[in-house]
């Protein structure tokens, strides 16, 4: 079994996001990008599978700032091959770009599987994993907190609103959307990480030029408008709590 | 291409999904510009009845017992040759477990513009969409062809979608479907929980700020002195912190409390999907900036674990 992973690196949202002088994007200057969460679980659903298949995990992104470190995280948890894209990535590219650059090199790699996150939460123009699907022609399944091998085939966990669960059962190759790895992304200790800068490989692969066909320009990027914004409660620990009763009285809840 | 709008219509278990509603309404502020007819996409199999309170001018109908279960196979097949042999202006999808699977290949494999986490229409026909767990909106223009479209709910009453007036259903034959390489093995329901969340009249609900699963303690005797019960956002669920049925969101409960103190949660919309109905809430984080704040009635800008034992002290007093 040949696993292919993919990821991307995101803002971190803990940060203050900024909208750049052209009002158009996002101020890249002093984000902090970080692994999208939800890729975070697809590459520890893929160590999972591996450690009851004995698969090969390839993990795929894009070149950018802070990738080799992400690269040698998912080495340091169990991944075989490190790939780094290496393209004209850095002053952002939409996901349709980033689908076709990845598929350039999936058609060597020839995956029986593929796993990425769901959608990242800077998804714009679509979300990478049914893209690359589409792309290559093959079936998705997305929403997926869990994922079986049988016989050749993958029985995936299909998530719906109220906790209700389908059991696909999808034909290979196939991409699935991770939304939660069966058990939380494990830690990796930074010596372990700095253990695998020592040993891993990061194989970069060029992309030549981006095609982002598919995605549309933004016209305007804005923050939401703060008009009906909460009344914030001023003070210590111990002056907002007193202001809460008063408001749980006012409301009838005690 | 024609001016007509498409709206897929959801529909899971017999019921159609308050999302179908939304993107009508949404398709309404689409049509009123530059004309054109809303027509709602209804798939499946003995399932035409759904179609009777669609607000739509015309309900296109496909039947066939490969679309009994929603598969991601089943839906392109037949959406793509409904897209390509009559160039509606745009297809609306909901940002859901169906919509994103389905809007998503179709975009790549017939090679049409998308837009993801559409919220609201402009009149002009401009899409908005809602990013970065809510933090930042986008503003995109229809590019002349066939655009797909992903919506998220908060810009359109599902009420607004509804009509007493049954549409005109106009059924269509899908191409062969009996080679789909996806199909549904059987479904499992939500095991009955401690407690059913969505009748709770007050909910303490706890987010990523908990920090650790020790924390959770803390969030229990809150809400044990308040009378309520704990429920979270994702992140608290997905580290195994709380069961799936103490989930808030769109993949868990919709609820609408009495109360719903949201602790330590930022609101991204996937989570502002399932409480933004409650009748007061109030908002405890440490990010002044955070989504949270903007559906909030009240709010405080600090650690919720600075608060949470003072809190829990004064509600016991209170009490007596």
């Amino acid at each position: 079994m040949n696993i292919a992973t993919l990821f991307k690196l995101v803002p971190d949202l803990v940060e203050e996001l900024e909208i750049d002088a052209g009002g158009t994007s996002l101020d890249m200057t002093w984000l902090r990008l970080i692994i999208s969460e939800f890729d975070d679980h697809a590459i520890e659903q893929a160590i999972l599978l591996k450690e009851r298949s004995a698969a090969q995990v390839t993990v795929i992104a894009p070149g950018v700032e802070g990738v080799d470190e992400v690269l040698f995280t998912a080495a340091a948890k169990g991944a075989d091959r490190l790939i780094k894209l290496i393209g004209d990535f850095e002053a952002g590219v939409n996901n349709h770009s980033l689908a076709r650059a990845i598929v350039t090199f999936l058609k060597d790699l020839q995956p029986d599987l593929i796993l990425t996150g769901v959608q990242a939460h800077n998804d714009l123009d679509g979300s990478l994993g049914p893209l690359v699907a589409g792309f290559l022609g093959i079936p998705y399944v997305g929403y997926v907190s869990g994922v079986t091998l049988s016989n050749g085939k993958v029985i995936a966990q299909k998530e719906y609103p109220g906790g209700l669960i389908a059991r696909i059962e999808v034909d290979l190759p196939a991409v699935l959307g991770i939304q939660a790895a069966e058990k939380p992304p494990r830690y990796v200790a930074v010596s372990k990480v700095r253990q695998a800068m020592q040993t891993a490989i990061i194989e970069e692969h060029k992309v030549g030029s981006l095609d982002p066909t598919g995605g549309i320009p933004v016209e305007r990027m804005f923050k939401p408008e703060a008009g009906t914004r909460a009344m914030i409660i001023e003070g210590d620990e111990r002056e907002i709590a007193s202001r809460l009763i008063e408001i749980f009285k006012e409301v009838g809840v005690l | 291409m024609n001016k007509d709008i498409y709206v897929l219509i959801e529909h899971l278990q017999g019921r159609v999904a308050d999302i179908s509603y939304i993107m009508l309404a949404a398709a309404r502020t689409l049509v009123q510009d530059t004309g054109g007819e809303i027509v709602g996409i209804l798939l499946g199999y003995d399932v035409q009845n759904l179609a009777s309170n669609l607000a739509a001018d015309r309900v296109v109908y496909v039947d066939h017992p490969a679309l009994a279960e929603f598969t991601s196979d089943g839906y392109q097949y037949v959406l793509a040759d409904l897209i390509a042999e009559n160039k509606p202006r745009a297809v609306l999808f909901g940002n859901t477990s169906i919509g994103h699977d389905v809007a998503n290949i179709l975009s790549s494999r017939l090679e049409l513009p998308m837009v993801s986490s559409c919220q609201t229409i402009l009149s002009g026909g401009k899409f908005v969409s809602q990013i970065c767990g809510g933090k930042i909106m986008a503003e995109t223009s229809p590019p002349g062809m066939t655009t797909l479209v992903t919506m998220i709910p908060g810009g359109f009453k599902p009420e607004e979608g509804q009509s007493e007036t049954a549409p005109n259903i106009i059924t269509y034959t899908p191409p062969a479907l009996d080679d789909l390489r996806v199909s549904v093995k059987g479904y499992v329901e939500p095991e009955p929980g401690d407690v059913d969340i969505t009748k709770e009249p007050i909910l303490i609900a706890v987010g990523r700020g908990i920090q650790n699963q020790d924390n959770i303690e803390l969030a229990e005797e809150l809400a044990k002195a308040i009378g309520g019960v704990v429920c979270a956002s994702r992140p608290v669920v997905d580290q195994g912190w709380l069961p799936i049925s103490r989930l808030v969101g769109k993949s868990g409960n919709k609820v609408k409390p009495k109360l719903y103190l949201a602790l330590g949660i930022s609101g991204a919309p996937e989570h502002v999907e399932g409480m933004v109905d409650s009748n007061t809430i109030i908002a405890i984080n440490s990010d002044a900036t955070a989504p949270i704040f903007d559906i909030a009635k009240y709010g405080a800008v600090i650690d919720m674990l600075d608060l949470i034992e003072v809190l829990t002290e004064q509600i016991q007093a209170a009490k007596g």
